[in-house]
This record gives C-alpha cells, sequence and structure tokens, in this order.
C-alpha cells in the first residue's frame, strides 16, 4: 500500500513537471492570414499598428512566448502613445495588452502539443489524475479504520506550512498570476484542452475552459480524497458529493452546453454581488439580446441574490450555499482541506476580517450602483468617478487578485478559506443574515467540552469554536460556513449543527457547565 | 487590595481566577511550574498524535491574563506558612496571601515496582511528561502500556499513530471493567485489539528490566513472560499531589481534605479539583474525582465563596465522556459496572459493534438512573432534565430522537432500540417525533 501511496507521487510528480514544461515548448508564428483575419474582425482603424506588426511579428517565428508577447505588447503601447498623443481616439485599440497578446498567439502556436494533444493530455492531466488517485487511493487501509485521523498533520511539512506547503504556494499563485495577467504564456496548458472544449461547446478551449476543466479535475479528485476520509460521516460524505456536483453541473457543463445551443453562458448559482460583473452593461445586454431564455436568466440572478439567498439562510445558514453550492467553498472543502488548520483564531485576525469582508461588500454595492446608474440615466461619471474605473478595480482587486491569487494561492499558508473568510461580499451579506435572522447555530452539548481545542484548530474560518463551547454557549456566528468538521473533530460529541427556532438559539446551559445552582433559593435572596 | 493565591494553572485554578475577576476586583495570582500559560491536559494526546500544536491546547491567548489582571508566576510551591498566610516557593520567594487556593491537580501512581524509576519509564500526565515521550519515541521499537484505564487506553493511540508497536497490560480480566458493565467493557477490548494494540488482560507487571545505560529493555509479567521494550508507560491511575503539604497544617488524607464549601481545616485556605477530597462524600460520587468538569465546576463555585457568597459545591447530575480510539463514550446518571439490587438493565448494541446503549432504571418505579452511550451523541440537557423530573425509562426511550445529537443524515437507530426493549420487557414503546418544544423545555423544569 505504502508502495502504491509513493509510486503515485512519483507519476504525479512526473505529470506536474511535464505539465510545468510545457510553457516552454513550442514555436509561435502568425500568419498573414491570422493577422489580417483578428484585425479585421476587431475592426482596427490603426495602421500605425497594423504596419509596426507587419514589420516586426507578422511571419517571424518566436521561440518563446515571452518574446513574441513582449513585441506585440510594445507595438500595441506605442502605438497607442503616439495616437493618445495625436488625440487619434478612434485609433487607440483599448483591448488590454496581454489578451490581445493572448489572440494572437492562440493560432500562432505550433508544436509538439499542437500535434498531439491527447498524448499530451495524458501525459499532464492523465498522469497528474492517475498519480493523485494512487496516491490517495491506498488511504482506505492506511488511514486504519474509519474516523478522524489527523495524524501527523502538524509534523508534515506539506500541511505545516513547510517547504512542500512554501512550494505549493508559490506554484498555486504563479499559475493564478499567469491564468489571470499572462495567459499567453499557457497557450500549450489552453491547447492540451482544444477537443474536450470542442466536444462540449464547439469551440476551441480559451483559458478560462482551461481553469474550469482544472477547477473540475482537482475538485472530483480531491473530493475523493474526502469520501475516503470522511466515510465514517454521513454529513460530510453527501456535502462533498453535492457540492461537486454543483460544481461540474451548473458552473461548468451548463454554461458550456448553453453556448453550444447559442444561449448566453450562464451560471445558474453564481449569485450577485460574487458574481460581481452581473449587473454589468454588457452582461445585462447580452442576456436581453438573448430573448426569453436571457431574460428569464436575468430575472432569475436577481431573484437568487434578493429572495432565494435570504431565504435559504434563514431556514439553514449560510452553509447551503458556501459549503454545498458554491464553487469557491467546494474548491477549498477539497482541494483547501488539507490546509484548513492553518487559518489563524487570534482576535486581530478576527477584526482584520471584519473590517475587509464587509469593505469588499460595501465596495461591491457602491460599484454595482454607479454601475446601474450608468446603465440608466448614461452618465458615466459621479463625483468625479468613473464608473468603468471602479469597475475595473473591483475586477482587478477583488475578482482577480483577493479571490483568485490570494484566495486561493494562499491556501497553504494562510488556510483553505481565505476569499470566503476576508473577501467574499456574498458571504458577508449572507453572513449578516445568518447572524441576526437565521435557525442556524452550532449547539454546544451541555457540560461536556474539556476544552481541547481540535474544533477551533480545524475551523477554516478562523472562529474560535471552542471560545463559546467551554462556556456551554451555542455557536452563532456570521462567518461560520457550517462545513461541520468541528462537530466532526470533536472528541467528546459536543458540537452539532442544526436548524431550530430562533428563540434559545444563543443559549448557555450555567447548571450544566458548573455548579448546580438553587434558582429558587437566589431569587429568594435577592428579594 | 484582597490577595487571592492560586497555586496550580490547570483548569481549576484557572476557572477559579477567571470567576474571582468577574466577581470582583481582587489581585489575583496563580503560580505554577508546569507551564506559564494554562493549556488543556486532555489534549495533550492530540499534541504527539500531530492533530495540534501545543499553542493550540492553549484556550486564551497570552494577552488574555494581562488584560483581566491575572499574574502569571512561574514556579514550585515547597511549603505554606498558614500561620502568617504566606506561600513559600522552591527559590525561597514569599508571597503573602489573604485566600489561598491549592489547585495542584494529580500526579500518575506507582506502586514501587522494581524499575519503576529507569530511562524510558513514564506517566502521562503533565507537560513535562509529553516532552518526555517525544524524546522516548524517536527510536522506540516497542512500548508497553501498564494500567487499564482511561490514559492507557489515551496512550496506546498515540503510541499506535507513530507506529510504534503497543503491549497493553490491564490487570482486570476486561477493559476499564470496574467502571463500565461487561458488554460495553467487551466492546472496547474489540476496539481496541482491532487496532492492532496487543491487549493482555489479567496481565500484572511484574518487574520492569534494566539494560547496561540504567534504560528499560523490558518488562516481566505474573505470567512469566518477557516482553522487549523501550518504552514503559506507567498508566495506573493517578493520585492527589500533595506532597508538598505534608509539613504544613493543612490537613490531609488522600487528597487535601475540605467541606462542602470546599474549605481546609485552615483558615482561608481552599482546595479544588482533582487534589481535594470531600470529607463527606457527595450523593455517589467518590470523594476524590479526577474530572475535568467537576475541576471546572469547583473553580467556580470557590470563587463564589470566596467573592463573599459562601456556596456550597453542589455538583448535580453526574455526566462524563470520554474517547476510546474511534469509539465516543458519554454517560449521564449512574449506570454501575454491576447492577444493583434495585436496578434493571437494558442493553442495545448494534450490529456493527461499535455503537451502543445501556440504560439502567429502577425495577419497580421504572425511574431512569443512567444511560452509557457509545458512537451515539447523545443531548446533555435532555438527560439532565430527565433526571431532575425522574422521568421514566418509557418516557426516556420514546422520546430518544429528542436526545440525538448525532450529525445531521446519520443513520437513526431509535426504532431498533425501542423493538429491543419492546422485546425484552414485553413492552409497546413506539418512537415519538423530535420535538423543539420537548427541547427547549428545560427552562420551564
Amino acid at each position: 500500500m505504502k508502495a502504491i501511496k509513493n509510486s503515485g507521487l512519483v507519476v504525479f510528480i512526473l505529470g506536474l513537471f511535464i505539465f510545468t514544461a510545457l510553457l516552454f515548448e513550442g514555436r509561435y508564428e502568425l500568419s498573414q492570414e491570422t493577422f489580417d483575419t483578428i484585425v479585421a474582425s476587431k475592426g482596427y482603424k490603426s495602421e500605425l499598428f497594423t504596419n509596426r506588426m507587419q514589420d516586426e511579428l507578422v511571419g517571424v517565428s518566436f521561440g518563446s512566448s515571452v518574446a513574441m508577447s513582449n513585441g506585440i505588447v510594445s507595438a500595441l503601447e506605442e502605438v497607442n502613445q503616439l495616437h493618445k498623443e495625436a488625440q487619434e481616439w478612434d485609433k487607440v485599440i483599448w483591448d488590454k495588452p496581454h489578451n490581445l497578446a493572448y489572440e494572437f498567439m492562440k493560432p500562432s502556436l505550433s508544436g509538439m502539443v499542437t500535434q498531439n494533444q491527447a498524448l499530451f493530455w495524458w501525459l499532464t492531466f492523465g498522469l497528474g489524475i492517475l498519480g493523485s488517485l494512487l496516491f490517495i487511493l491506498p488511504n482506505v487501509v492506511l488511514l486504519g479504520p474509519a474516523g478522524i485521523k489527523n495524524n501527523g498533520i502538524f509534523q508534515s511539512a506539506a500541511t505545516n506550512r513547510g517547504w512542500i506547503g512554501v512550494f505549493s504556494f508559490l506554484y498555486l499563485t504563479g499559475f493564478y498570476l499567469l491564468l489571470y495577467f499572462r495567459p499567453e504564456y499557457i497557450l500549450n496548458w489552453v491547447t492540451v484542452l482544444d477537443p474536450v472544449s470542442k466536444a462540449l461547446s464547439g469551440n476551441a478551449a480559451s483559458q478560462w475552459f482551461l481553469y474550469g476543466f482544472l477547477y473540475c479535475t482537482v475538485m472530483t479528485v480531491m473530493a475523493i480524497r474526502m469520501f475516503i476520509k470522511y466515510r465514517h460521516n454521513a454529513y460530510q460524505m453527501l456535502r462533498t458529493a453535492v457540492v461537486l456536483f454543483f460544481q461540474i453541473a451548473f458552473a461548468f457543463m451548463i454554461p458550456e452546453i448553453l453556448v453550444r445551443f447559442n444561449m448566453p453562458y450562464f451560471d445558474f448559482k453564481n449569485a450577485w454581488p460574487l458574481d460581481y460583473d452581473f449587473f454589468f452593461d454588457w452582461n445585462i445586454n447580452s442576456l436581453i439580446a438573448s430573448g426569453n431564455i436571457g431574460v428569464f436568466m436575468f430575472v432569475w440572478g436577481v431573484v437568487l441574490t434578493l429572495i432565494i439567498v435570504p431565504v435559504m439562510v434563514y431556514f439553514f445558514g449560510k452553509r447551503w450555499y458556501c459549503s454545498w453550492v458554491c464553487g469557491c467553498g467546494g474548491l477549498a472543502e477539497t482541494l483547501g482541506d488539507p490546509y484548513r488548520q492553518l487559518s489563524s483564531k487570534t482576535l486581530t485576525s478576527w477584526k482584520i476580517e471584519r473590517y475587509l469582508i464587509h469593505g469588499v461588500l460595501v465596495f461591491a454595492i457602491l460599484m454595482t450602483a454607479m454601475t446601474l446608474y450608468t446603465y440608466f440615466s448614461g452618465v458615466d461619471t459621479l463625483l468625479g468617478i468613473k464608473t468603468y474605473d471602479l469597475q475595473y478595480y473591483y475586477g482587478f482587486l477583488i475578482g482577480s487578485v483577493f479571490s483568485g491569487v490570494i484566495g486561493t494561492g494562499f491556501y497553504p499558508i494562510m488556510g483553505n478559506r481565505v476569499w470566503c473568510r476576508f473577501g467574499c461580499p456574498l458571504a458577508a451579506y449572507m453572513g449578516i443574515v445568518q447572524k441576526f435572522k437565521s435557525r442556524f447555530r452550532i449547539t454546544t452539548n451541555g457540560g461536556q467540552c474539556i476544552s481541547c481545542g481540535n474544533c477551533s484548530t480545524y475551523c477554516e474560518q478562523g472562529i474560535d469554536v471552542r471560545s463559546y463551547a467551554q462556556k456551554g454557549q451555542n455557536i452563532v456566528r456570521s462567518s461560520c460556513v457550517g462545513c461541520g468538521v468541528c462537530a466532526a473533530v470533536c472528541p467528546r460529541g459536543v458540537l452539532k449543527l442544526e436548524n431550530g427556532p430562533v428563540q434559545n438559539r444563543v443559549d448557555a446551559s450555567p447548571t450544566l457547565l458548573g455548579n448546580d445552582i438553587d434558582l429558587l433559593q437566589q431569587i429568594k435572596e435577592r428579594n | 487590595m484582597k490577595h487571592v493565591v492560586i497555586i496550580g494553572n490547570g483548569i481549576s485554578g484557572v476557572t477559579a481566577a477567571r470567576h474571582i475577576r468577574k466577581l470582583s476586583d481582587a489581585k489575583i495570582t496563580i503560580v505554577s511550574g508546569e507551564s506559564k500559560y494554562f493549556f488543556s491536559r486532555t489534549a495533550l494526546m492530540y499534541v504527539f498524535m500531530g492533530h495540534m500544536k501545543f499553542e493550540h491546547t492553549q484556550p486564551y491567548e497570552n494577552w488574555f491574563w494581562k488584560k483581566n489582571r491575572i499574574d502569571l508566576l512561574e514556579g514550585y510551591v515547597s511549603y505554606i506558612a498558614t500561620d502568617n498566610k504566606e506561600v513559600v516557593l522552591e527559590d525561597g520567594s514569599t508571597i503573602a496571601y489573604d485566600s489561598l487556593i491549592i489547585a495542584t491537580g494529580s500526579k500518575p501512581n506507582k506502586f514501587g515496582w522494581p524499575g519503576q524509576d529507569l530511562k524510558g519509564v513514564q506517566g502521562l500526565y503533565s507537560k513535562q511528561d509529553l516532552e518526555q515521550l517525544e524524546a522516548n519515541a524517536k527510536e522506540s521499537k516497542h512500548a508497553v502500556i501498564v494500567g487499564g484505564g482511561l490514559i492507557g487506553i489515551e496512550l496506546a493511540e498515540m503510541l499506535h499513530t507513530r507506529k510504534i508497536p503497543v503491549t497493553f497490560l490491564v490487570r482486570e480480566d476486561s477493559f476499564w471493567n470496574k467502571v463500565l458493565p461487561n458488554q460495553e467493557s467487551a466492546l472496547i477490548n474489540k476496539e481496541i485489539r482491532s487496532n492492532g494494540i496487543d491487549l493482555r488482560l489479567s496481565t500484572n507487571l511484574v518487574e520492569i528490566v534494566s539494560d547496561e545505560q540504567g534504560r528499560a529493555k523490558a518488562v516481566t509479567t505474573d505470567k512469566g513472560e518477557t516482553i522487549a521494550c523501550d518504552i514503559v508507560g506507567l498508566t495506573a491511575g493517578v493520585r492527589p499531589n500533595i506532597d508538598f503539604l505534608k509539613k504544613t497544617k493543612i490537613d490531609i488524607g488522600r487528597g487535601v481534605l475540605v467541606n462542602r464549601f470546599l474549605e481546609t481545616n485552615c483558615k482561608d485556605v481552599y482546595a479544588i479539583g482533582d487534589c481535594a477530597e470531600q470529607q463527606e462524600p457527595i450523593d455517589e460520587r467518590r470523594a476524590v474525582e479526577a474530572v475535568w468538569y467537576t475541576g471546572r465546576m469547583m473553580g467556580e463555585t470557590v470563587a463564589r465563596t470566596i467573592c463573599g457568597n459562601p456556596t456550597q459545591y453542589k455538583p448535580g447530575h453526574w455526566f462524563n465522556s470520554a474517547k476510546f480510539f474511534d469509539i465516543e463514550y458519554q454517560t449521564y446518571g449512574w449506570v454501575w459496572a454491576l447492577p444493583r439490587e434495585n436496578e434493571a438493565r437494558f442493553y442495545w448494541e448494534h450490529a456493527s459493534g461499535k455503537k451502543s446503549i445501556h440504560i439502567s432504571f429502577d425495577k419497580k418505579t421504572h425511574e431512569f438512573i443512567g444511560i452509557n452511550t457509545f458512537g451515539i451523541r447523545l443531548r446533555h440537557e435532555r438527560f439532565d432534565s430527565w433526571l431532575r423530573q425522574k422521568a421514566k425509562v418509557e418516557t426516556v426511550l420514546e422520546q430518544l430522537k429528542d436526545a440525538n445529537f448525532d450529525p445531521e443524515f446519520y443513520a437513526a437507530h431509535e426504532s431498533e432500540i425501542l423493538e429491543k426493549f419492546n422485546r425484552d420487557f414485553d413492552a409497546n414503546l413506539r418512537v415519538a417525533p423530535k420535538s423543539w418544544k420537548r427541547i427547549f423545555s428545560k427552562n420551564q423544569v
């Protein structure tokens, strides 16, 4: 068993190595035909740009993505600079430089990978999946009988911020930086998935298809790990299966299939303000332009945020979304599970958390309000702030850097719910409902707590669960995503997630906790 | 300002300090030689197993003590001059007190076994014991544990997670059967063995054999066997940690003798927690109770007394819990190892052999007396309420769903349990649906 596990590790590392090496494979040559097609479809009016591209890039063979990207980006920026100085605004090209580079370079790529997409799928994704499964499946035997087996977690370099943790942090962060800001460097990864994408939506893969596919793959593999680890715990099994289903069906498959049938790409479970561009003009316009189905999607999105989300939080707590439906939560609960113990439990972290997450919520609301104001009034500036700038900075700072690079990249350092805990505006919104109007609570079982601290240690949201449990108080916290792991790791059966009557929700049981006070006697004394 | 000195920073002493701070403005000093900051002793095993780091066992952040004006003093107490109201530390310094709380806990029993002080031989109680175990486990090939109680089985689990083979010597003919009835004891025997522990029942330690360096290399048993080992865990119970009081005027028996107000024979000196011995036993409880929960209750009680509201220690209905490898155990009320004259028993065990409940009730009146539950979590408040109401066993069983505390979606066993009861006692009970109204009714009791 141990040997199988180790060979799995070797296979996985080999897959990861090939995957990484693909960044450096292939040649890039932009053909005249491709160039003309793209320029025509974009309707660029800048001859300077066309000429410069013709002179320096079209027909030239580049050995590295970086060199070609630099050529395109500097051409674009320098030409734009000249147009702006000359105030030729119609000639300025407003596309983001690296997205433009991506568009020119994707069809320019040739090499081993483009000729052997299936082979390289197996050598990267295939080996990665196979290796992971070989590494994970022997746990059925190696972990021993079903039960909580957190043995060695704080003695391992992978799960206790050791060198493996630091490496994972750098790799994940690097991946997100490339995905968001240098997509033209990862064309081989995208290319490997072209056949899969074509089968689904009919289109070639994009970097977002790569992300979606990788996301589902990683979640599936790590969900198998969860199923083994928590095979004694029905709550964990069911929750993991459901969140995986929502990711694969709702976040990945359905949108792709919608596109295949010429309908808008739409994730039915993604609620504003997590889905921060839902009210952006291009989204509203594209939905309305798609006829009845688009209008339905728009109405659904509004109803989801305004009615379904708060009503469900009232009945079940925000866990119904965060731990059962949400894609971010799904990744955190599968890929992130090995890191849950790294979230900080200090009071200082809690203070930072409250400022940050509510700050992001306010930012999202202001940005959306501005967007709608602009949409209906046509005025694009208010109090000297441009709606577009606000959207741009929200997208960049919150949408990309916070939720992606930090939110996931920092799993191995700060725990698996960095985004959900500190940044997600939807979590903040649901948290307010959960705190003040919900049937959900974690009940503390009388006086049974022994203050061991397993609950606090394994709370991914950094809640000091023990501080409530040892006082006999129920836990009602806006940040609780109801993952149920506190109750799972408790060795004395002290915690239970439940939905019950709102009265008595935050209830301490002093008589069970401490000395058996004679209540009648106390009343008499007071009188 | 009144000065309260507390010796010992375990759950009892720290609970006392916290409640004194809530109730008064007194100066509070906690003296401890074991560690500067309070930690949860019950969690030491999880540090060794890698579930936690030591810092996670500390329920309060380090700033807590200063903020709440609780002074922490590191050192061991060697003598208490009750006439001058002074505590003398090992380094010779003294501290004057107005009120003194002794909360020094327990230490592992040693029964004069030959070789009990060799290297590699240790108990498991303190932070220092954990550090010693960490050192002993480094190159260990085999461990022997002597003593079949809660600490023994914890130590077995700890070493097992480090892949160190364990032989577990238990004096009784079944694990912990002075406390657990036969059925539950047998269930735990199975659990121990299925985890790969070499459990030897009815086996006593005779001698620990030394190598040339004064290190344990083997043990011999009363079955004539010699078992090679490099760690010997002595876990044959604990006793009050009160040797430093022998020369003082404070009366001691097994522990520090206290009355119901937790007062000793010396004025303004109190004792709480594991080290206290009740002069008049409280209902069925033992005079010395080395239990987390009772330590906490005594701490709260003594705080009231010291802050001017003399309060008797009244611990209410007995409850306790433990975990044996993967099987959780909870108990409410009393289920003795052997039924008493007036008691009838009802036992149900799940086909998996990992879940069971055992109920004790009065033969004649059918009053519910107590329950042991293994592998099923039960709601403390429900059982406390039933015990207060002197509910009948039939009520408890019919409303058992109210008391279930397992996570959502877990398999329910109430119908199966009631069917068994109906068969055993020729009854006709039916499972009542869970009722939040009844669950919250405790407030009216």
